[in-house]
């Protein structure tokens, strides 16, 4: 089955050419088909390839090689897909959350008369993000990379009519863009130093003791790829677009910050693991940005007002953990926080666009109130959504979230004190999220409230599918006072090798169950009460800051965009025009100049050029007399 | 033999061009462009294991021969020119253009000039068809050219015109100094101009270089080409973007590098530095543009200028990247002035700021722009990505701060080459759609100039061996 991974990509890559080539003459109903069925295909194969890996006869990873990418002289880059425990579960994620998409979308964008090309994008981002997981070394994880960037790019832009859409299309591809710059130094330090781009051979070398490279040249590394994984992952300081990416459909939202693109940064470490562990001043660099990107994005969601903005910024916040993790040598982790969450940020956006469709369009949340009477699946499995991403026992997100809290306290205190507050506030603005959405009375229009209704089935069965895993998902990593044995950690066990994992003693790991428990209860609880009556004054002071995101955006404006712009425009106008051109011009106007007055000496007096004549027979006889001996 | 064909072919039909009136001249010049590309297709199947020579007696008293030869590096590029003037002339099949028998003469003229400059290898030989291949488009650009197009041509051809004659100046003396009578071989001048003293060869260095810089052209000889692009008529500006300027860097490569080595050696970190800050700065500069076709232009110096600073770091990788890359840029600027240039018909105008709505107006054309706009910024599965990443890696020598700064100023132009290319994107195809001269999507020959394009594109970026293994040895050849 290993051998048959290309099938992965392969599906999603048919189904965005035939949707892709025929978008004009394609019906509706069939695209949608085409593009769902594709997915679902990638996924049963990933299915078979999981259970290979997962099996006693599998040994070590499976590379395939498919054809000659970049051959010269001594840079040999295969076009190669590598199959182990890592990969194989993104892919289960990638195709499993990106299949109920799919299916949620084919109800979602049916009115949508650019639904063929949709479809068409949205297995292009399937595909390249299957790329980036398979690559069997970092040129392959980048072309994914790039192309996962693309088709964000397409999707954020895809009501193209709309100029703001287009901006934040725009901003996401040059924000991942100056990340990718990261990434491909450090793609280039590796080529240099290692010969080579392949996991296995570099990671070989690394562990080589005959190989001799200095420890600054790990340090650099490892720091270019985790800039790539800032811009890509959504972390400081180049998270910004990621708030803005909500400018493309909602089931867009729920691939990119749940099954594709953000997860790719936490991959791209926890697969390079290896160096990782090589470079604990880096590993310290990723768990503070991690903590401080977990913090600021969830001050900012808690005064947000649009419905996907807490969302987006919930991620931001999450990913930040995911980091926070990784930056403790806890890959593992990590990766169980990518896939609990996967589940639980697919049901809330799924969730959310149900929510959107019912309001006809209306996505802030002060407009209104009281929908879980109208939409009761969307309100349950909403409700689950939130008290997973909250930690709330039971669930998934708080075996994974508690998880990263544990090594974090083997680690820190100080950051283990930091993350409680993180997770206090998700606690508190997904509940007032949920409270102000589903609960107390409408707050919108009257046609508005006419219109309420619960979405189709094929809204609600992917988001009630979602809402099974996000309760269960969190099982495959039960913590070590539960359970002897956590399924995820020695299924990644072959690939990932953890830094310094703390075992605490089991009465402390209560300890510090119960008090992120009782957090989150308190927090969810002083959300209902302050959320009973609805008060939308206008906010003052911090608060009125933190709405508008620490005003980030504009002093990334005014910081760097608009002194980028004004040096253009002095390039432009003054150094190029009048500068350089101006000095050929010049040169161009002299030999003129020169050529008017010379044009004088042309008299037609045969005595003036008689005089000329004997003049210069005076200089050359002169001259050799004086220097020629 | 075979190889005189792709000089006579466009030479001969374009001679027989001048005298036809009307139409006819188009469907001659189709024909002939496409039977120059067959040929150059089998010279570059056929030039290994040993490249294809032709050689006649022409001026013997001067010491010169008229001698051709074809490896890998020289036909990747008659292949490019072969393609790039096809694709010309099936694009340019419906357009009106005035007296189309001159107009299409001179075209292939300039086509025979490019081949026989790609294909010379003795010194006056290649010159001549240097000059050769400039005095078409001189004419091109003044008689069919924009409304400026007088003193923008002039300052283009005398520009360009007294670089030649630095280079003619130095040609001549390196054939006084080659053993035996006066010779203007390859082989010669190569043994002459490596075996004459650092400093002497540091002196000649510039005069060579300059004629090949204002070609390029490098920062800060650049400042002819926005204009001459933005003035010329959209078939002129393809022939010199995506092949004239080819010629100066083919130069560099054939006639600098292994003439001049020590002088190369000498000056190689203050060109790298120059043809650095000029990706900066051009993409800077690029930023700002609202007319697409300067936008363009800037975005070309950019990429040649980085192709320039790898010739300059003598590592195989990154000569062999130049190599893909000269094939791929030339591709895909093509594809951009076809675009402008239907952009322009439908429209009436490339001011971005007077455009909008293509992706609704002219969805095919929209798809187009976008997919040759991502070969431009190096997407990855775009053959704009394999070259740059083996010119990355040339241009990354060793990780000393030095060469990394290096590196990161000329990734800057990464990221800016996003922003601007994007902006363009935005401005013309996105947002509601401006009134249209001719509402019409794409038309049959443009459906096919362009479709050849992109399959390019998407080919060599999926699959770039073949590209690679044509150049390859030749690359290893001119590094050491």
């Amino acid at each position: 089955m290993a051998n048959l991974v290309y099938l992965v990509p392969l599906f999603p890559l048919i189904g965005f050419l035939i949707n892709g080539l025929f978008w004009k003459r394609m019906p509706k109903a069939l695209g949608g088909i085409i593009g769902t069925v594709a997915i679902l295909a990638s996924f049963i194969v990933s299915l078979g390839i999981f259970f290979e890996v997962k099996s006693e006869a599998f040994h070590g990873p499976v590379i395939v090689t498919l054809f000659d990418f970049i051959n010269s002289g001594t840079l040999q880059v295969p076009f190669a897909f590598q199959v182990d425990a890592l990969s194989s579960l993104f892919l289960l994620i990638i195709t499993g959350v990106g299949f109920l998409i799919h299916v949620y979308s084919t109800s979602y964008m049916s009115h949508d008369e650019g639904m063929v090309k949709y479809f068409a994008y949205l297995n292009l981002f399937v595909f390249s993000m299957l790329l980036l997981v398979l690559g069997a070394n970092y040129l392959i994880m980048f072309i994914g990379w790039e192309g996962v960037g693309l088709c964000s790019y397409l999707l954020i832009g895809f009501w193209f009519k709309n100029r703001e859409f287009t901006n934040a299309a725009k901003k996401a591809f040059v924000m991942n863009r100056i990340g990718d710059l990261g990434f491909l130094v450090g793609m280039l330090l590796v080529l240099f130093n290692f010969g080579t781009l392949s996991y296995m051979d570099f990671f070989g070398k690394i562990n080589d003791a005959s190989t001799v490279v200095p420890s600054s040249i790990y340090n650099w590394i490892a720091l270019c790829f985790f800039i790539g994984a800032t811009g890509k992952s959504a972390q400081l300081p180049l998270y910004t677009w990621l708030p803005d990416a909500m400018a493309g459909p909602t089931p867009v939202s729920a691939l990119i910050h749940a099954a594709t693109m953000v997860t790719a940064g936490i991959y791209m470490i926890a697969r390079s693991g290896a160096l990782y562990n090589l470079t604990p001043e880096v590993l310290h660099v990723i768990g503070i940005v991690g903590l401080a990107t977990a913090t600021l994005a969830a001050t900012i969601a808690i005064f947000q007002y649009d419905i996907k903005k807490v969302l987006a910024y919930s991620t931001v916040s999450q990913l930040g953990f995911m980091f926070l993790a990784l930056g403790v040598g806890a890959y593992t982790t990590a990766v169980f926080h990518v896939m609990t969450h996967a589940f639980f940020k697919a049901l809330l956006f799924l969730g959310s666009g149900s929510v959107i469709h019912a309001m006809g369009g209306e996505q802030d949340i002060r407009k209104m109130g009281g929908l879980g009477k109208h939409m009761r699946v969307t309100q349950a499995t909403f409700l689950i959504g939130c008290l997973a991403i909250s930690g709330i026992p039971g669930l998934s997100g708080f075996f994974s979230k508690d998880e990263i809290l544990a090594s974090v306290f083997g680690h820190s205190t100080i950051m283990y004190a930091l993350g409680i507050v993180a997770a206090m506030m998700t606690a508190f603005y997904m509940f007032r999220l949920y409270f102000l959405t589903f609960n107390g009375s409408f707050r919108g229009t009257e046609e508005q409230k006419s219109h309420l209704h619960e979405s189709p089935a094929a809204v609600t069965i992917p988001l009630i599918v979602l809402a099974i895993l996000s309760i269960v998902g969190g099982y495959v990593g039960l913590p070590a006072v539960m359970s002897e044995h956590n399924v995820l950690a020695s299924y990644l066990s072959p690939v990932i090798t953890n830094l310094g994992e703390h075992h605490l003693d089991h009465s402390t790991e209560w300890m510090l169950m119960g008090l992120s428990v009782a957090a989150a209860v308190i927090m969810i609880i002083f959300a209902w009460s302050l959320n009973r009556k609805p008060n939308f004054a206008e906010n003052k002071g911090l608060a009125k800051v933190l709405e508008n995101k620490w005003y980030v955006d504009e002093i990334y404006d005014a910081l760097i965009v608009k002194p980028i712009d004004a040096l253009s425009g002095v390039l432009d106008k003054f150094v190029d025009r009048r500068g350089i051109d101006g000095i050929v011009n010049g040169v161009g106007k002299t030999v003129r100049w020169g050529g008017d007055r010379l044009r004088l000496l042309q008299t037609g007096q045969v005595g003036f050029y008689i005089f000329i004549m004997v003049l210069g027979i005076v200089v050359l006889f002169t001259i050799s007399f004086f220097w020629v001996k | 033999m075979i190889l005189i064909l792709l000089i006579l072919i466009p030479l001969l039909t374009g001679v027989l061009s001048f005298s036809i009136k009307g139409e006819g001249a188009k469907m001659l010049a189709l024909i002939s462009s496409v039977v120059t590309m067959i040929v150059s297709a089998y010279v570059s199947g056929a030039n290994s294991p040993e490249p294809i020579t032709y050689s006649h007696e022409w001026i013997p008293m001067l010491g010169t021969q008229f001698s051709l030869l074809a490896d890998g590096m020289s036909s990747m590029l008659c292949l490019l020119t072969g393609i790039v003037t096809m694709v010309v002339m099936i694009t340019n099949f419906n357009k009106e253009v005035e007296n189309p028998g001159s107009f299409h003469g001179f075209l292939l003229l300039a086509q025979a000039g490019l081949m026989g400059v790609f294909l010379a290898s003795d010194a006056l030989l290649f010159y001549f068809f240097w000059e050769l291949a400039l005095i078409p488009v001189y004419f091109l650009c003044s008689r069919w050219g924009g409304e400026k197009r007088i003193p923008v041509t002039f300052k283009f051809f005398v520009y360009t015109f007294v670089g030649s004659l630095m280079l003619l100046a130095a040609l001549i003396y390196l054939s006084l100094q080659t053993q035996g009578i006066n010779s203007y071989a390859w082989a010669d001048i190569v043994r002459a101009g490596s075996s004459l003293p650092p400093a002497q060869q540091q002196g000649l260095f510039w005069l060579v270089f300059i004629a090949f810089a204002i070609k390029m052209p490098i920062f800060p000889f650049h400042t002819w080409q926005p204009d001459t692009y933005e003035q010329s008529p959209t078939p002129v500006t393809i022939i010199l973007s995506a092949l004239m300027v080819k010629m100066g860097l083919y130069a560099v490569l054939r006639w600098l590098l292994p003439v001049l080595p020590s002088g190369v050696e000498y000056w190689s970190d203050t060109v790298i530095l120059l043809s650095v800050i000029g990706i900066v700065y051009t993409s800077l500069i690029a930023i700002k543009q609202t007319d697409i076709k300067r936008l363009i232009a800037y975005s070309s110096i950019a990429h040649m200028g980085l192709m320039c600073a790898v010739a300059f770091t003598n590592t195989n990788i990154g000569m062999h990247g130049i190599m893909v890359q000269m094939f791929n840029h030339g591709i895909n600027i093509t594809g951009m002035w076809l675009i402008v240039s239907m952009i322009e018909n439908r429209w009436g105008t490339r001011d971005m700021t007077k455009l909008g709505g293509i992706a609704t107006a002219a969805p095919a054309m929209a798809i187009m722009l976008v997919i040759i706009s991502l070969a431009n910024i190096a997407l990855p599965l775009t053959n704009g990505f394999v070259g740059e990443f083996m010119l990355f890696n040339g241009l990354f020598r060793g990780d000393s701060a030095q060469h990394i700064m290096t590196m990161v100023v000329a990734g800057l132009g990464i990221i800016l080459g996003a922003v601007y290319t994007l902006n363009m994107i935005q401005k013309t195809a996105y947002g509601e759609v401006v009134e249209m001269k001719i509402t019409k999507d794409l038309t049959i020959n443009e459906y096919a100039g362009l479709a050849i394009i992109i399959s390019l594109i998407i080919f060599l970026g999926v699959y770039p061996k073949p590209l690679l293994d044509l150049t390859s040895e030749i690359a290893g050849m001119i590094v050491h």
